[in-house]
């Protein structure tokens, strides 16, 4: 302990942590964008990541802060929607509000006392009552844009790139395609956009599987069950 | 009288203070007014009253349970600073606030500030609040003669404790080891080695805690630091054997 530090994972707690961590997680920005020249020879209209601490979307929009045409849309979680008080947006909804906790200011899920509320995500990553005071401070200025995704959300958006593309992004991240899904539409086709899976859904399946409540899955689930009970 | 005038003054008659620590509302205002009853009819000399928090990063399991409970009981810190008030009035001994920045900033600084002075307390003790972060709350306390109590721990560096002892008052609190609140303490050459830097670094008197919880502990204290603070152990006693074992207890510290 004379020598260490404690670094969180994500960009959060006192400075200069989220500096450090957002410095090494910058990587992911800086591939994308190289990638995304080579492959479509533009940069790409918007950039959607989920946003729970917001290290994986510091990562990504760090390789486009300087293209004020490509805007960065963080994805907060719903869970079961911004008026039920069961989620965990801190900019997207209208329930959080300036403090200072676990060593850094930004805005937090807090009552009017300063205690800090329960917060709710099908997704453990993102069910957390602070948010990066970087994502914070470029929200406010007006540079990325926060929204929120629901569990429900979040579900459908899995069934899809599951049937449609063969892929379990992880449930944190499936809060970024629901919201680029939302927006895809809108869009002319020759545009690009980028989604960060920032996580594999494979950690998350037995979660995934049983909120889909498929009865083939309790079916297996059970008889595994029986095997150990023998 | 200052906090530190006052602690001296105390100081003249016994060779080491006792500050005891507990936080209000767990497990109810009624049980706080019994202990503080009987810490005080025990021959405590300063307390500690700390207003819950959610996240209470400082503290170790005893006081981060007693902190969720009390939340989940339901307590304000509109009724902490009421409760302080009626304790302040009753006994005749200092009350400080211990608390963390977040409910001071939602409050609002100042005004905390001035209900804390209304209430009769004499200073805060505010762990993640680095002075440099506080200039608001160090100005209030300037003006309304509050003691913002500084912390020492092992590794600050001497530089670094002259820097917070500049900016505190009444006491420094010396956190007697790495780690967080409840966990024992070993009072080795080390330890002597870092009061003497402490000690370098500050004409104010010296509180240890983190740690303490028998007679052996803060006889080992005597002459080497001016106040002994006992905090998980009283919780865990009224947890164990009730409100009415906490005064045999603290009487027993310093036989």
């Amino acid at each position: 302990m004379d020598s260490t530090h404690y670094v969180m994972g994500t960009v959060c707690g006192p400075h200069p942590f989220p500096e450090i961590v957002a410095w090494f997680q910058r990587i992911i920005g800086e591939e994308v964008r190289g990638q995304i020249l080579a492959s479509h020879g533009k940069l790409p209209s918007r950039v959607y990541a989920c946003v729970g601490g917001g290290s994986n979307a510091m990562g990504i929009f760090q390789g486009f802060l300087a293209d004020p045409q490509v805007e960065l849309v963080g994805v907060e979680a719903g869970g079961k929607g911004l008026e039920s008080g069961q989620h965990a947006s801190r900019l997207a909804g209208n329930d959080a509000s300036p403090g200072v906790a676990q060593g850094y200011k930004t805005m937090f899920l807090q009552d009017e006392d300063g205690q800090m509320r329960d917060t709710h995500s099908v997704a453990a990553g993102l069910d957390y009552i602070g948010v990066s005071p970087m994502i914070t401070d470029l929200w406010q200025q007006g540079r990325v844009r926060m929204t929120a995704a629901t569990d429900a959300e979040v579900m459908e958006a899995l069934d899809l790139t599951i049937r449609q593309e063969g892929i379990i992004p992880a449930l944190e991240s499936a809060h970024a395609f629901v919201q680029a899904f939302k927006e895809a539409g809108t869009l002319p086709a020759s545009e690009a956009i980028i989604i960060n899976q920032s996580g594999r859904g494979d950690k998350d399946i037995f979660t995934i599987a049983h909120a889909f409540n498929d009865p083939s899955w309790r079916e297996f689930i059970r008889a595994k069950g029986q095997e150990y009970d023998a | 009288m200052t906090l530190e005038q006052e602690l001296r003054t105390k100081l003249a008659e016994k060779n080491i203070l006792l500050m005891t620590h507990l936080v209000v509302g767990y497990p109810s205002l009624a049980v706080n007014r019994e202990v503080i009853g009987q810490m005080v009819a025990a021959g405590v000399d300063i307390i500690e009253l700390q207003i819950p928090f959610s996240e209470p990063v400082a503290d170790g399991p005893v006081i981060l349970k007693a902190n969720q409970e009390a939340i989940d009981a339901g307590i304000r810190v509109r009724e902490c600073l009421e409760f302080a008030a009626e304790m302040a009035t009753t006994h005749p001994i200092p009350f400080l606030f211990m608390t963390y920045y977040n409910i001071l900033f939602k409050y609002g600084v100042e005004s905390f500030l001035e209900k804390t002075r209304a209430a009769g307390l004499q200073g805060l003790i505010i762990p993640d609040l680095p002075p440099e972060e506080g200039e608001e709350y160090l100005a209030g306390c300037r003006r309304l003669d509050l003691a913002p109590i500084q912390i020492f721990a092992p590794t600050s560096s001497s530089e670094r404790m002259c820097y917070l002892a500049s900016q505190g008052a009444g006491f420094i609190y010396c956190v007697a080891r790495r780690g967080v609140t409840g966990a024992q303490t070993r009072f080795d050459r080390e330890f002597d080695h870092y009061i003497q830097r402490c000690r370098q670094a500050t004409d104010l008197p010296l509180a240890v805690g983190f740690g303490i919880s028998s007679a052996q502990d803060v006889a080992m204290l005597k002459g080497r630091a001016e106040i002994a603070v006992i905090g998980s152990a009283t919780i865990r006693l009224v947890e164990e054997r009730g409100p009415a074992a906490v005064g045999p207890f603290i009487a027993g510290l310093r036989p």
